[in-house]
């Protein structure tokens, strides 16, 4: 289960326990966020994760929105690392080679009576540090966007605003991290976290792990583990978004990504083309009990339905592929919790990290390993790779390239995903390369197989062929997600197909 | 890039693109080639191992692959040439068909006529909004339907199937005969998506409910599926609160209804059909792009594979006239088909004047259950056609056939529309 460059050691009953530098609770995009800044400095690093991937959580369902940085209260640590972050969105994509576009945003006034309101949030973002950030008349605001209501005030213009593929980004973070040293073990569920003489102990479904340091990026999860370790408790509150993904049809209906004029609950229904050309509009925010709920429901459904036309005329709901919800992080204060708590030296949180926490990622990243590199006088080490190559898109290549492609590996010539034009060669990447894909999520977010408008209808069972015989597992070992999400319960009535199967041999002898 | 030339390409090599190869073959077409995207041809005949097709072709009951292989056979001793494992990428006005496989890489071929016969995909979970949890255990029937027949593997045991399409029913038989426990089919219409004999012969032979005005309304299980919540729906289609009943499964198959495969076909500006959701073509299955044809389900959902047979046979056809010289081109004056009171749609959506059949044979589907009723076809207002059928339903494909002395003396401002009347 552990995906790196050292094997876990096990021997008899008893265990040999690795003690490592740093032990990072959760693998979504602050956990590999923050692998990945910590993988140049020499260190024994790990992540545990619960799931069978990285962004398995909270990382795989959100908005894809890098956000410009106007929203969050003046001072805050939230407005510093969401304007930090998105300013290093560029050359951290540049370097991991994951999809991310500078699509600007608007934020659309309806009412003149609000344009006040609007006003003030253009300063506070002038005041964040962002950059360009201008007041559209209604004029302005259709022309850059036609789709709009033509009710519309006025808009705040964020030229920075962005979108990225929050899958990509996150294995890319992962997948460079384990590069550079940095060991993966999934389906590892942190029970408890208790401090030791100089260390900490966590016990886990799959034994006890030592770790000098603990990085708490436990997403929903992490006031639990804080709470373990930490006389000031903090309290999460998971904090359902419903969207809807519609069809790439309907991508173009916006440009920009839209959002209205922020309420209590907060940035509202927004509607933004996604970077892989498909129109995603939500979310919904309704404060629930279960950290698990991830459940779409129908009052959510209807709520969508109901604002996603507020500031955007026209969407065609009828274009529906999927719906999904996501659970954030939200932590009562609504602030980013970064540090050592004072009664738990050695052990960083990385806690409340709810929207904008994928634009803060790498800001987040980049703070808590200087935070460790100070505390645990690290030394950059030697030979860091810094750059990735994602997985090539035969289709995105010009036709010369495309060919040469194939030639060189024929499986860059079969489409398996059809909606998505995704070929074997790609999954076979996606299998194989560091922190590969071994389930049917998994080879769909790290190819976009069976995201389309099929949603898998087709490729299921030809990706389910290639899992089972690159992974050399059974077929009934195949998952969706890991865990039971086992795909087929088992071969047809055994007994009965052995028996035909030897019938129609004897026959032909 | 070589670019190769054919007189007809066939896009899809399943049932309608395999007999509409043939047909333009034996029209005289020396030079036919399919293009497939899968390992063989025949489509998804080849996962449907029940029995049942090709009462109407060949008066015999086959099964999906025997049905398949008569066509393959034919087609090979053709020689029609067929490329598999090959995905067509897209098709320009001009008819340059680009595709892609293994050996070839990206290739090009000139057509001096297009068949589509890209078949058509299941709707998914996802265009429903079923709300709950999106665990494993959630396939469409077809998906199922080639796990258990192609793989030999069984999706779950217990299982509750969501839509009364026919891959549905089918499917609800075949899970039960490998020993699945098929609990419920749960259908929102009031009344059964597929054939009559489907519903006889996969259901009530086997003591499985319908529950017509049934959808469901959520979805439990975090990892695999664990149950599902159905309730009974209003007349439109709003789940009733209080109607509802848990069922446990690990199991939901959908049959939700067929979508044609028109993602090539819009690409190249090829006019959709807003009901159909395929072309829009005259009687010779001609789109608006000339030399451009369409048959089987790319078209419309056809529910016999017989009727895809027989309309593929007539694109292939004609796009044979069209390769060898249509009479004198000029502009073609086109009679708009309209779907009046009680009919979904037509296929085809008008007719030329200038017309190389004398008959017109014309497929459409009701959008409601009706008994002892009229097919009736007007032009101009004026009553041309009155014919008494005992039942009609949306599940099954209607047809009339125009004679030719009817389209007599048509000069292209006449307006055909056909409905379904009380008397």
């Amino acid at each position: 289960m552990e995906q790196g460059s050292c094997l876990f050691l096990w021997m008899g009953q008893g265990r040999i326990t690795i003690m490592y530098d740093i032990c990072i609770i959760g693998a979504g995009v602050t956990g590999c966020a923050i692998a990945r800044e910590l993988s140049r400095y020499e260190a024994d690093i790990c992540v545990l994760e619960r799931c069978e991937d990285v962004c398995c959580g909270t990382s795989k369902a959100n908005s894809a929105i890098i956000h410009a940085g106007f929203d969050a209260q003046e001072g805050s640590l939230m407005a510093r690392l969401n304007v930090e972050g998105n300013r290093k969105m560029d050359r951290l994509a540049k370097e991991l080679d994951f999809p991310f576009r500078r699509n600007g945003s608007l934020v659309v006034c309806l009412h003149e009576e609000e344009l006040p309101v609007l006003q003030a949030l253009c300063e506070r973002g002038v005041r964040n540090g962002v950059e360009g950030l201008r007041i559209l008349s209604q004029k302005e605001a259709l022309e850059k966007e036609p789709n709009l209501q033509n009710t519309v005030a006025g808009a705040l213009y964020a030229p920075t605003g962005g979108i990225v593929c929050p899958f990509l980004m996150t294995i890319a973070l992962a997948e460079n991290a384990c590069v550079n040293g940095v060991r993966f073990r999934f389906d590892t569920k942190v029970m408890s976290v208790e401090k030791a003489d100089g260390f900490y102990r966590l016990e886990t479904d799959r034994g006890m792990v030592e770790s000098r340091y603990v990085v708490n990026a436990a997403g929903v999860y992490a006031d639990v583990f804080h709470n373990m370790v930490s006389r000031h408790a903090i309290h999460m509150t998971p904090r359902k978004g419903e969207y809807f993904l519609l069809d790439r049809r309907a991508g173009t209906h916006v440009s920009h990504t839209v959002f209205l004029l922020p309420g209590s609950m907060g940035k509202g229904v927004l509607v933004s083309p996604t970077v892989h050309g498909n129109l995603i509009v939500g979310p919904t925010a309704v404060d629930i009990d279960n950290k698990e709920g991830t459940n779409t429901t129908r009052e959510g459904m209807d709520t969508l339905a109901a604002q996603a036309g507020l500031a955007v005329r026209d969407i065609p709901l009828g274009q529906v592929i999927t719906s999904f919800s996501g659970l954030r992080a939200h932590e009562d204060g609504h602030e980013f919790i970064i540090g050592e708590p004072e009664d738990a030296k050695g052990f960083v949180d990385a806690a409340g990290i709810e929207s904008p926490g994928l634009t803060s990622a790498p800001a987040i990243g980049s703070m808590v390993a200087e935070l460790l590199r100070e505390r645990m006088d690290l030394q950059e080490k030697n030979g860091f790779v810094a750059k990735r190559k994602g997985i090539v898109h035969p289709l995105d290549l010009p036709e010369e390239e495309q060919s040469a492609l194939i030639r060189d590996n024929p499986a860059y010539g079969t489409i398996v995903c059809r909606c998505e034009s995704v070929t074997e060669g790609e999954i076979l990447d996606a299998i194989h390369r560091p922190v590969g894909a071994r389930s049917l999520d998994g080879i769909k977010r790290r190819t976009r197989a069976g995201m389309g408008r099929c949603q898998s209808g087709f490729c299921a069972p030809r990706i389910m062929e290639l899992l089972q015989r690159e992974l050399s597992v059974g077929l009934e070992e195949i998952t969706k997600s890991g865990g039971s999400s086992r795909i087929v319960t088992g071969r047809l009535k055994e007994s009965t197909m052995e028996r035909s199967e030897k019938n129609s041999q004897e026959g032909e002898a | 890039m070589t670019i190769e030339t054919y007189s007809v390409v066939v896009i899809g090599g399943g049932p309608a693109g395999l007999a509409a190869a043939i047909a333009a073959r034996k029209a005289g077409i020396l030079d036919v080639l399919i293009l497939e995207r899968d390992r063989e041809p025949g489509g998804i005949l080849n996962q449907c191992i029940h029995n049942g097709f090709g009462l109407h072709t060949f008066q015999e009951e086959l099964t999906g692959p025997e049905y398949a292989d008569r066509f393959i056979v034919q087609a090979r001793e053709l020689g029609v040439a067929c490329e598999l494992n090959t995905m067509v990428m897209g098709i320009s006005r001009e008819r340059v068909v680009t595709a892609m496989n293994r050996e070839k890489g990206m290739f090009r071929v000139q057509a001096g006529a297009v068949i589509l016969a890209m078949g058509c995909r299941e709707r998914a979970r996802g265009a429903l909004n079923i709300p709950g949890y999106r665990p494993a255990g959630i396939f469409s029937a077809g998906t199922a339907q080639r796990l258990v027949n192609m793989e030999g593997y069984l999706p779950g045991r217990e299982v509750v199937i969501l839509g009364s399409g026919d891959i549905g029913l089918i499917m609800a038989r075949r899970m039960t005969l490998e020993g699945a426990r098929v609990k419920v089919v749960a259908e929102r219409m009031p009344y059964c998506g597929g054939l009559k004999r489907n519903m006889v012969q996969c259901l009530e032979d086997y003591g499985i409910p319908l529950k017509l005005c049934h959808t469901v309304v959520d979805i439990q299980g975090r990892e695999r599926l664990e149950g599902v919540i159905l309730a009974q729906v209003d007349e439109k289609g709003r789940p009733i609160p209080g109607t509802e009943e848990a069922y446990t499964c690990d199991t939901l198959l959908l049959s939700v209804g067929l979508i044609p495969e028109n993602e090539l076909s819009l690409e190249m500006g090829v006019e959709l059909d807003r009901v159909t959701s395929g072309p829009v073509v005259d009687e010779n299955l001609e789109t608006n792009i000339p030399g451009v044809f369409a048959c089987g389900n790319v078209l419309h959902v056809h529910d016999l594979v017989d009727y895809v047979s027989e309309e593929a046979g007539r694109a292939g056809k004609n796009a044979a006239v069209f390769v060898t010289g249509r009479p004198a081109e000029g502009e073609r004056r086109q009679i708009p088909l309209t779907a009046g009171q009680g009919v979904r749609y037509t296929v085809p959506q008008r007719i030329c004047v200038e017309r190389t059949e004398p008959c017109v044979k014309i497929r459409f589907r009701v959008d409601a259950v009706f008994q002892d009723s009229y097919i009736s076809v007007y032009r101009n207002g004026e009553r041309i056609m009155h014919r008494r059928k005992a039942v009609m339903a949306p599940g099954e494909m209607e047809e009339v056939i125009l004679p030719g002395a009817m389209l007599e003396a048509c000069t292209g401002s006449e307006r055909i529309a056909i409905k379904i009347e009380k008397e």
